[in-house]
């Protein structure tokens, strides 16, 4: 049997567009790609049978039946990739609720040996305080003395200087 | 005695409806779960008996004949990882039911959890005698869904962390394994395995070769061989005592059985024994090194399950029937004393408030029964002579020097060194934990209800103690499912000889095929 070839190209890319989003941080995105990756897998099962009329007795001849076998098996694969789904959404959820993002997080201990291995290299890539993005939420326009935000100490000295000038 | 077959599937799940219904009832939800899987060891050991008398027992699903509906399967290999899975599961459950009990929880118990770990159980047994490769996938469906819920059970921070890994490397093993389904329908026209023998034998070699690969693969996944290994040590510590017990039990060993069972039916001959036995020693040797540098007693019993998944695979890369009678034997053994282990954990946890070694020490002074809980199992895995770790070692030994190839002995040698750094990261476990003075920070014990001072002397009612988790003595409960399983453990000794005669039988027949095909197609494969 010669399977049907613009099935296989959609198997493929499904596949592929699975992958690059399964390989995501984002637990939405993970999710997307394993909705991808099991309607290529059905449509794989689906192309595995014979091609042909409804399986139903009588109302097709035997020999132009398509396979029934794949349909059922496609069937239960949907019904499990429906409750899967259902179970990672839960899962982002309660994830968004608890950290404020989905992002699938390192584990502890691996992090740890990451901790470690970063302190050779000197400091890492961490984006700690964020100053000016903290005065653009602020919005009050209010001077602060607060020496956590030397964009708003720079701006009063450089007003300063140019009053001198003047 | 046909009949009998499916009701490892249908008990469990019938039960997990009942208890589903009987939600606010959490003591008839109790005693439903605990006659359910009672019967279910029963009706295993039944099976076991029959199916080593009278060879396979097979059942037509609803009557359709066998290669368009689904068969059931009880061969002696099915039947003794039953019998072994069944009685863990009801220690376990009797464990988490002391556990509920002893913290309280008596009127606002998690309600799902009877449930989920009853259909967790069909799964489980689902997957043993699964005569059929698209079943088999349903099966690990089942067990795997509801390791989700019991793993996330609870849904705090650590667990949501953990489980997303779990659950998505899992969801990507299933779909390889489902993918590969529709490969072998594809290439076959069939997926019962009675039916595959034949048909696999007729294709092409390299064909054969990818859709072994596939199924490898995906039984790799679940079975935590090394380079798939890494979800385990991340997700398995993070659930509850008894979650992570019947897991580290169960769960890697239906991949494991997953996996003889496909390499010796469909796919003899070892065209993959090589690639086995590689992977069989990274296994052992990665995963006790991981063993080594941990610090926390749960993380390091995970390290030890993946390295001991490592003997098992030795014994099936040498497709010896030696060999492979020592792999199951290993698997009985492996799923008992891996488990307690974990119970002792639990205990561990709840004596000291903590199971991280720095924070731990003088419990055997503290509390003697639960350092010889700990300890028997303990020198049982590293294989010290007497216990039946020794012996499942010792088997595969003896089928390695036999094989006589390099690789064997490459395996030999890895094997033992494996079982010496076993013992280092055990004796490593007990001299901080248990040997040394004890903590500044350990907990003092506290008295609650229900409970027995582990010296046996009886405590007076002091009242309900909600918070009595950390230091709080030991629930009878508790104790005695583990004190079980110690004692099954040491009882596999005592029977090692009948035992491995049964699965030397399993082996044989695994390895000669025909009694497998026989048992579902008496007239003969159509």
């Amino acid at each position: 049997m010669t399977p049907n070839l613009t099935y296989i190209v959609v198997v493929g890319v499904l596949f592929a567009a699975g992958v690059t989003l399964l390989l995501e941080r984002s637990l939405t995105r993970v999710l997307m790609g394993v909705i991808l990756l099991g309607n290529g897998a059905n449509l794989l099962l689906l192309t595995g049978g014979r091609a042909g009329g409804p399986p139903i007795v009588g109302t097709t001849d035997g020999a132009e039946m398509s396979d029934p076998l794949p349909q059922a098996m496609v069937l239960t694969a949907i019904v499990i990739t429906l409750g899967m789904t259902a179970f990672l959404l839960a899962l982002s959820y309660r994830s968004w609720h608890l950290n404020g993002h989905d992002e699938v997080q390192d584990d502890v201990e691996d992090r740890r040996i990451m901790d470690l291995a970063d302190r050779d290299e000197g400091p890492g890539t961490d984006d700690a305080d964020q100053p000016d993005s903290d005065d653009q939420l602020d919005g009050d326009g209010r001077p602060d003395p607060d020496s956590r935000r030397p964009s708003a100490a720079s701006l009063a000295a450089a007003a300063g200087g140019r009053g001198r000038e003047a | 005695m046909n009949y009998l077959v499916p009701l490892p599937v249908v008990m469990p799940l019938l039960g997990a409806a009942l208890t589903l219904l009987l939600a606010s009832r959490p003591r008839a939800q109790r005693w439903v779960s605990l006659t359910v899987l009672t019967a279910t060891v029963a009706v295993a050991a039944t099976l076991l008996v029959r199916s080593s008398i009278d060879g396979p027992l097979v059942v037509e699903v609803g009557g359709w004949v066998a290669p368009l509906g689904i068969v059931l399967v009880a061969d002696q290999l099915a039947a003794l990882m039953l019998v072994v899975s069944a009685a863990v599961t009801l220690c376990v459950l009797v464990y988490s039911i002391g556990q509920g009990m002893a913290d309280g929880h008596e009127d606002t118990p998690l309600s799902v959890y009877h449930p989920t770990y009853l259909v967790l159980t069909a799964g489980v047994c689902n997957a043993f005698l699964s005569g059929d490769l698209f079943n088999l996938y349903v099966g690990f469906e089942i067990l795997l869904v509801a390791s989700y819920v019991l793993l996330t059970l609870g849904s705090t921070e650590t667990r949501i962390r953990a489980g997303t890994t779990y659950v998505v490397v899992s969801l990507l093993s299933s779909l390889i394994f489902l993918v590969a389904i529709g490969l072998v329908y594809s290439a076959t026209g069939t997926l019962n395995l009675a039916q595959l023998v034949d048909r696999l034998d007729a294709l092409p070699d390299d064909l054969r070769l990818v859709l072994q690969g596939m199924l490898l693969l995906a039984f790799g996944i679940k079975a935590a061989v090394f380079p798939l290994s890494a979800w385990l040590p991340d997700s398995y510590p993070t659930a509850p005592a008894p979650v992570t017990a019947v897991f580290a039990g169960l769960l890697t060993k239906v991949g494991v059985y997953a996996i003889i069972r496909t390499e010796t039916l469909l796919f003899p001959g070892g065209r993959t024994a090589d690639l086995l036995l590689v992977v069989a020693a990274l296994t052992m040797l990665v995963g006790i090194l991981g063993a080594v540098a941990q610090s926390d007693i749960k993380r390091l019993l995970s390290f030890t399950l993946i390295s001991h998944i490592g003997y098992m695979l030795f014994g099936v890369g040498l497709s010896s029937s030696l060999g492979l009678a020592a792999a199951i034997f290993y698997v009985v053994h492996h799923i008992t004393i891996q488990t307690t282990l974990f119970l002792a954990a639990g205990l561990v946890e709840r004596r000291g408030g903590s199971t991280a070694l720095d924070r731990l020490g003088g419990l055997a002074r503290l509390s003697p029964l639960l350092a010889v809980l700990f300890f028997v199992p303990a020198l049982n895995l590293a294989g010290i002579p007497p216990f039946s770790g020794f012996l499942g070692k010792l088997g595969l030994v003896q089928a390695g020097v036999d094989d006589g190839g390099v690789l064997a002995w490459v395996l030999v040698a890895g094997g033992l060194l494996t079982s010496l750094l076993t013992l280092y990261a055990i004796a490593r476990v007990w001299n901080l934990a248990f040997w040394r003075r004890p903590h500044p920070e350990m907990p003092e014990p506290q008295d609650s209800v229900h409970t027995v001072r582990t010296d046996g002397v009886e405590q007076p009612y002091r009242g309900p103690d909600r918070d009595a988790h950390p230091g709080a003595m030991l629930p009878r409960l508790m104790i005695a499912p583990t004190v079980a399983l110690v004692v099954l453990g040491l009882g596999l000794t005592v029977v090692a000889g009948p035992l491995f005669d049964l699965s030397s039988d399993a082996a044989d027949d695994l390895l000669r095929r025909t009694p497998y095909v026989e048992a579902v197609y008496p007239g003969g494969t159509p």
